[in-house]
């Protein structure tokens, strides 16, 4: 046994299981996109049809779009929130709850809460807001946006801690020289703070990102997808055309254009925050 | 006004679970409107929940597969992180490579390709199966965590121990493994409270509800009392309180882990 080859011994286990259980079921997806095929039968060669097919037809192309929407909504509210509250209040460990909830559970009681006749409608009301009020995740025109505020709940914490051993490990230093130069509290963040945990914005922004790109069980649980496509995500939609429809070529394109925005998002950040 | 602020923040937080208790002290059958502590409140939905539904059994279940998940992956990123971090051999950044791939792959994508593996196993609807499936997701984050342990750890003391004549494995146990202890329980408990809260591999993996993750379970009360609220809740709740309990002893190793968990990216 050469010491060289020592390390092969330790790493073979970890990569068989990955290997045959994430590696291969990745590479089949990429061949399965290619092919028309119902899970049994026999499979049609077609090749880019697939890909067509789910940038064409409207339906299919919501749930991509609808993703990119929750991205905005899971990164751009935890992080501008997360920093807001790492600058002003000294974050507890209590925030990391949403993070230890079954996304199942916080679903269901999302549901409760925003449901025609629930606590946010009825706080609406108390302070004169009757108009607004609806069944937020049964309206299609609210329900993205209403599951885009549950993601935002479960990451708003996570993203304030992140951020605010962030804005600890800055150097005093650097804050006495700006109010030297006479620099008022907005001027400070804009030019001491903001610069100084821009690693750990992009690691915030890569995180959610990556929730709302593979958002699942919250979806599954309070709307699967409706009302009417509304909250069709790629995630859900792939499991609907992959187990319900038969759809494994449709189901295989969709998977791998999802993996294609998740690279897509995911590097630019973190190329610009190193 | 800081004061005001945390206060806020900590209602919001737990304003999901508080609703889920209100809501399943309804009497049963009933659709109480939001958070209001209702006339009598019906404890006895818990017991009604966990008898009718068997969340009993589903609880069971879930820590079942908690049990056959978490100790399986410690000890094959332990081995790989050491392996990664501390004998270079070749072909070593490949598979690094290999690993990160999974770091931002949603499971999502490779859910039918991994569901005919399982069935070709003749795994489907067993405990294996699905721990098999959960084991292979869970390794690249695992790996990467368990690398960067190794590589911080002090090189001096595994040279002296190397020139004592002790191989790889002897320096791993003797050296290693008593210093990454805390990184382990970390890493566990971050393992144990994703496996617990898992639910797609449940659904696609395992037929019988009461055979899945504790999530997965949940699923089916949906199935079974769609428009009971009350119920619904009171289960939800049951299947959240182990992750609170665990969280309420552990809050701040769980809190490290996350923002750790995160920086390892």
């Amino acid at each position: 046994m050469t010491p060289r080859l020592a390390g092969w011994l330790f790493v073979l286990p970890a990569l068989a299981v990955y290997g045959v259980f994430v590696l291969r079921p990745l590479a089949l997806v990429a061949q399965y996109s290619l092919y028309r095929w119902d899970g049994v039968g026999p499979s049609t060669w077609v090749g880019w049809d697939n890909y067509a097919a789910v940038l064409t037809d409207p339906d299919l192309r919501r749930p991509l779009v609808n993703a990119l929407l929750l991205v905005v909504a899971f990164a751009g509210g935890p992080v501008v929130l997360g920093l807001a509250l790492a600058v002003v209040v000294r974050p507890g460990p209590v925030l990391v709850l949403p993070q230890a909830v079954p996304p199942v559970a916080a679903g269901l009681a999302w549901s409760v809460l925003l449901s025609s006749t629930g606590a946010v409608n009825r706080a609406l009301d108390a302070v004169g807001l009757g108009g607004v009020t609806r069944a937020w995740l049964g309206d299609s025109a609210t329900a993205l946006a209403a599951v885009g505020v549950i993601g935002a709940w479960a990451l708003v914490g996570l993203c304030a801690l992140l951020l605010s051993a962030g804005v600890r490990r800055l150097d005093p230093a650097l804050y006495e020289a700006a109010r030297l130069d006479g620099a008022g509290r907005w001027r400070e963040f804009r030019a001491v703070t903001l610069p100084g945990v821009r690693r750990e914005i992009g690691v915030c922004v890569v995180v959610t990102s990556l929730a709302a790109l593979s958002s699942f069980d919250v979806v599954y649980v309070t709307t699967r997808g409706g009302p009417g496509g509304a909250t069709a995500v790629p995630a859900l939609e792939v499991f609907h055309l992959a187990f319900t429809q038969r759809e494994v070529g449709l189901a295989s394109a969709l998977a791998v254009l999802l993996v294609v925005l998740v690279l897509g998002v995911v590097a630019p950040v973190l190329r610009w925050s190193r | 006004m800081k004061a005001l602020v945390r206060a806020g923040l900590a209602v919001v937080t737990v304003l999901p679970l508080a609703e889920l208790l209100v809501t399943a002290l309804h009497p049963p059958g009933t659709y109480p409107p939001g958070l209001t502590w209702p006339q009598d409140p019906h404890w006895s939905n818990f017991a009604l929940a966990f008898r009718s539904a068997r969340v009993d059994r589903a609880l069971a279940s879930g820590a079942v597969v908690v049990l056959a998940v978490v100790p399986a992956v410690l000890v094959l990123a332990g081995l790989a992180g050491y392996g990664l971090a501390r004998l270079p051999f070749p072909g070593r950044r490949v598979v690094s490579g290999l690993f990160l791939v999974g770091l931002v792959l949603p499971r999502e994508a490779v859910v039918l390709p991994l569901y005919q593996q399982v069935r070709d196993l003749g795994l489907l609807d067993t405990t294996a199966g699905l721990a098999l499936a959960l084991i292979a997701t869970h390794l690249p984050f695992a790996i990467v965590w368990m690398r960067a342990h190794f590589a911080s750890a002090p090189a001096e003391l595994a040279d002296c121990a190397r020139v004592d004549g002790a191989g790889p494995w002897a320096v791993l146990r003797r050296v290693h493994l008593p210093l990454a202890g805390d990184a382990l329980r970390s890493l566990g408990l971050l393992l144990c409270v994703w496996t617990w809260n898992h639910l797609l591999f449940a659904l696609v993996l395992v037929d019988d509800p009461l055979r899945r993750t504790a999530a997965g379970a949940l699923d089916a009360f949906q199935g079974r009392w769609g428009t009971d609220v009350p119920l619904l809740c009171a289960g939800a709740l049951l299947i959240t309180a182990p992750v609170v309990a665990v969280l309420a002893l552990a809050h701040h190793r769980f809190a490290d882990a996350l923002v750790r968990g995160v920086a390892v990216r």
